[in-house]
C-alpha cells in the first residue's frame, strides 16, 4: 500500500530512487536539483540504500561515469539542471546511441548568460535530438510516477535507451506536496531486476563503441532511430502496467475539458496545473477552450497530438525556452509541423514566456487566450508572441 | 636490461588479448606497449579506452582487437568512465547481483587525452580513490588528428599546431610532468616506463595492477609518424630517450621515487634528437639548451629517489 504523505518533490524522487535499489548514483550539485542528489548521499550513507554514490568533479563525469556503471548492468541514476545538463551534452549523444538505460531526473533551469537558477524549458530543448526518452510532468506525484517509470521503461529488453524526466525547477523541485508514495512491495511488483543483456564482463567479453565508418554510420544511426520510435508501443505498455498496479494513468498527451471545443490552450509541466484553473474561469466566462498538456517528448507522439487538436479552430501555444532567431517556441514549431500535412488544421499561435522562473499566473494563462483568439482573427506580422515581457 | 632481450621473451606469456590486424602505423611504439599492457595484465580486465590513435586503429566497426572487455566512449571522459564501472562492480558485487571479483578496472588514454583535455576527470577519479589503473600512452602529440601539439609535446619539437619557423622554434614549453601531477594525489602507485624495456613495463603493469586503488603507469611510446623517424628503430629511440634522461625511468611508490635505472653518465641528447625530424630545424642554441634542462631535471629525480 502506497502511504499519502506531505513531501518535498525532491526528496520523493531520492526515497522512489531508493526503492528501485539502484546501484550507481553519479551525480554534481546544481540548483535546483540539489536536494535529490543530497537525499540520495544521505540515504546512501546511512545505509538506506545500499549502492554506490559517486560525487564527480563535474556533470561531465557524472553522465560519463554512468555510462560505465550502465554498461557493467548496474541500475544508474543521476540528476542534474541547467547548466549541468548543458556541460553533460555531448555525453548524452553517447548515452543513446549506445543503448544504455540510465534515468535521469532533470530540474529544468534557465541556461545562463545571465545567470538563473530560475526554471524555463531551456535545458530541455537543448537536448531534444540527443536520443533520449523524455518526460515532462506537472506535479509531484508525476514525477514520482514517471521516476519510477522510466527505470523499467530504460531498462526493457526492447527499449534499451536512457530517459529524462522533466520537472520544473522550484516550481516542482522545491513544493512539499502531498503525494502517494508506493510501498516496496509495490515497486518491487511493477519493477523486475535490471538484467542488461550485454553488459561488460570478462567471462564474456565484447567490444563496445567502436568507430563507425561512413559504409556502417548511416545504418547505426538508423537502428537507433528506429528503435526510440519503437520504444513508444512499451512506453505505452509502461503506463498500462503501472495503471494495473499503482491505479493512476498516463499518456502521451492529456487533455482538459477538451471535448467540443474550437479553442485549445497547449502547454507542458507545471504550469499545465495553472492553466487548468484559468481554463475553469475561462469555461465560466463563457470561453469554449481546454487544455491539451504534453507529456510524451521525445518520442515525439504525432498521432496523439494530430488527434487532439483536429477537430480545433485555433491553438494557442505556450513555450518556455526560445530558440533564438528561429520560428519561436520549440514545441509549437514541432506542433505546427505535425499538423502541416493535415487538411483541416487549427491556426497555431505561439507564445514564448515564463522564462529564467518568470511565473505566469492563472491571469495570466487567461489573458494569453483572449490575445491568442483576437491574433487568430486578426492575423499577426510576428512568427510568435512573446509574453509577459516589459518593454 | 639489454641482455635480457634474448630470453626473456621465451618467458612472455604467448597469449594475445590486443590482436593483430589492427590498422597502426608501421613501428607504432604505442601499439607495441599496448600488446604488452595486455599480455601484463591478462584477461581479467575491462578497458576503458580514450579516443585517440589506439582506439582509432583497433576498433573500426564491424571490426575489434579486442579480446578483452572494452569500451570507448569520448575523448576526455575516459578516467570518469572507469570510476562509474569500478562503482558498478562494486556495487553489484556486494549485492550479489553479480560477481565480478578480482576484475581490474584499466584506463588506456593518450597524453592528450590525459594531461590536457581529461586532467580535470583524471584528477577526479584519483583524489576519490577509485580502484583502477590507468595507462598513459604519451607519444608527445596528438597524433590521431594530425600531430598537433599537447601539453606533454616536449620543448623544441615541431608540431603542426608548435611549428617551427621563420621566427618559432617548434614547441615553446616544457613538457608537463604528468606522473608528479598524478603522485601529487597521494596515490599509492606511479611509474614511468618505455616498452623498450618491455620486462620493467610489465613488472610495473602487474603491480600497479595488483595494487588497490587508484594506480598510473606512464609509457612513453615512440611515434614514428608523428616524430619522423624511420620505423625500424622504435625500440631504439625509446631507449635513448631513457637513457638520454629524456624520458627517465622510475616509480613512485607512495610518495617515495625510486629510478629503475640509474644511468651514471647520460648519453647527450643529441643523440635522441637528431634520429627525428621533429628536432630537424633546432639550433645548437636550443639543443644545449634541452641539454642543461634535462641535466638539471635527471639530477633533482637523483636526488629525489635518494
Ligand atoms: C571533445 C573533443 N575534442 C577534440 C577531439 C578530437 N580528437 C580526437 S583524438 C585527438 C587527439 C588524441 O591525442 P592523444 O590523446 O595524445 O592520443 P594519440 O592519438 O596521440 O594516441 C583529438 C584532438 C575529440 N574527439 N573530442
Ligand atoms: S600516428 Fe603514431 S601513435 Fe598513431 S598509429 Fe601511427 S605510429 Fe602509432
Ligand atoms: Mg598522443
Amino acid at each position: 500500500m502506497s502511504t499519502k504523505t506531505g513531501i518535498e518533490v525532491s526528496i520523493a524522487i531520492g526515497e522512489v530512487v531508493k526503492l528501485t535499489d539502484a546501484d550507481v548514483i553519479a551525480a554534481y550539485p546544481i540548483t535546483p536539483q540539489t536536494h535529490i542528489v543530497e537525499h540520495l548521499a544521505e540515504l546512501v550513507s546511512n545505509g538506506e540504500l545500499n549502492a554506490q554514490f559517486i560525487p564527480v568533479e563535474s556533470e561531465h563525469s557524472a553522465m560519463s561515469a554512468c555510462l560505465g556503471s550502465a554498461a557493467v548492468g548496474a541500475r544508474t541514476f543521476t540528476a542534474t539542471a541547467g547548466q549541468g545538463l548543458e556541460l553533460m551534452h555531448e555525453v548524452l549523444y553517447v548515452a543513446s546511441a549506445m543503448r544504455l538505460p540510465i534515468v535521469m531526473a532533470v530540474a529544468n533551469r534557465a541556461l545562463s548568460a545571465p545567470l538563473s537558477v530560475w526554471g524555463d524549458h531551456s535545458d530541455v530543448m537543448a537536448t531534444r535530438d540527443t536520443g533520449w526518452i523524455q518526460i515532462f510532468t506537472e506535479n509531484g506525484q508525476e514525477v514520482i510516477d514517471n521516476t519510477l517509470c522510466a527505470f523499467r521503461m530504460a531498462e526493457d529488453k526492447r527499449v534499451l535507451l536512457p530517459v529524462m524526466v522533466h520537472l520544473d525547477g522550484f516550481h516542482l523541485s522545491h513544493m512539499i506536496e502531498p503525494m502517494l508514495l508506493p510501498s516496496q512491495e509495490e515497486v518491487d511488483r511493477f519493477l523486475p531486476p535490471n538484467q542488461y543483456p550485454l553488459p561488460l564482463d570478462p567471462s564474456k567479453p565484447l567490444a563496445m563503441g567502436d568507430f563507425g565508418p561512413p559504409i556502417v554510420y548511416t545504418e547505426a544511426k538508423w537502428a537507433q532511430e528506429y528503435n526510440l520510435l519503437n520504444s513508444r508501443s512499451t512506453i505505452l505498455e509502461v503506463w498500462k502496467e503501472f495503471s494495473k498496479v499503482f491505479g493512476r494513468n498516463y499518456s502521451p498527451v492529456e487533455c482538459y475539458r477538451c471535448e467540443g471545443c474550437k479553442v485549445l490552450l497547449f502547454t507542458m509541466g507545471s504550469f499545465s496545473e495553472t492553466a487548468m484553473s484559468a481554463i475553469d474561469n475561462l469555461r465560466n466566462q463563457g470561453i469554449d477552450v481546454g487544455l491539451v498538456r504534453l507529456r510524451l517528448w521525445r518520442p515525439f507522439p504525432f498521432a496523439e497530438v494530430r488527434n487532439a487538436f483536429k477537430d480545433a479552430e485555433v491553438l494557442i501555444t505556450l513555450d518556455r525556452a526560445l530558440s533564438a532567431g528561429g520560428p519561436g517556441g520549440p514545441v509549437s514549431s514541432e506542433i505546427k509541423s505535425a499538423l502541416y500535412p493535415l487538411e483541416k488544421r487549427p491556426k497555431v499561435v505561439s507564445f514564448v514566456g515564463g522564462l529564467g522562473g518568470r511565473d505566469i499566473n492563472v491571469s495570466g494563462f487567461e489573458e494569453m487566450v483572449k490575445r491568442g483568439i483576437e491574433i487568430s482573427k486578426t492575423g499577426s506580422s510576428k512568427e510568435y508572441e512573446a509574453f509577459g515581457v516589459r518593454e | 636490461m639489454e641482455t635480457q632481450t634474448v630470453y626473456i621473451p621465451k618467458l612472455m606469456p604467448k597469449e594475445e588479448f590486443f590482436m593483430p590486424g589492427h590498422r597502426a602505423c608501421i613501428g607504432c611504439g604505442e601499439a607495441l606497449a599496448l600488446r604488452l599492457v595486455c599480455k601484463a595484465l591478462g584477461s581479467n580486465v575491462i578497458v576503458v579506452n580514450a579516443t585517440g590513435c589506439m582506439e582509432i586503429v583497433s576498433s573500426q566497426m564491424p571490426y575489434t582487437s579486442w579480446a578483452v572487455p572494452w569500451i570507448h566512449t569520448l575523448f576526455e571522459n575516459t578516467a570518469a568512465v572507469a570510476s562509474g564501472i569500478e562503482a558498478g562492480i562494486k556495487s553489484l558485487n556486494s549485492k550479489s547481483k553479480k560477481s565480478l571479483e578480482g576484475v581490474k578496472v584499466v584506463a588506456v588514454a593518450g597524453d592528450g587525452a590525459t594531461a590536457d583535455i581529461g586532467i580535470q576527470a583524471l584528477s577526479g577519479a584519483l583524489e576519490r580513490g577509485h580502484d583502477f589503473l590507468y595507462i598513459c600512452l604519451d607519444n608527445e602529440a596528438y597524433m590521431n588528428t594530425g600531430i598537433q601539439r599537447s601539453s606533454a609535446t616536449p620543448f623544441g619539437a615541431h608540431t603542426t599546431t608548435s611549428p617551427a619557423g621563420k621566427v618559432s622554434m617548434g614547441q615553446f614549453t616544457w613538457k608537463k610532468n604528468l606522473p608528479a601531477i598524478v603522485a601529487a594525489h597521494n596515490v599509492p602507485y606511479v611509474a614511468t616506463a618505455c616498452p623498450s624495456y618491455f620486462k620493467d613495463m610489465m613488472t610495473k603493469l602487474q603491480k600497479a595492477a595488483s595494487i588497490k586503488g587508484p594506480t598510473y603507469v606512464h609509457i612513453l611510446s615512440v611515434c614514428p609518424t608523428g616524430w619522423r623517424c624511420a620505423t625500424d628503430i622504435t625500440v631504439k629511440i625509446g631507449r635513448l630517450a631513457v637513457q638520454t634522461g629524456m624520458f627517465p625511468i622510475y616509480e613512485i611508490e607512495n610518495g617515495k621515487y625510486k629510478l629503475n635505472m640509474d644511468i651514471p653518465q647520460l648519453r647527450p641528447v643529441n643523440e635522441y634528437l637528431k634520429l627525428q625530424g621533429r628536432f630537424r630545424h633546432l639550433s645548437d642554441d636550443m639543443i644545449k639548451k634541452i641539454q642543461e634542462r634535462v641535466t638539471e631535471d635527471y639530477a633533482r629525480l637523483k636526488e629525489r629517489a635518494a
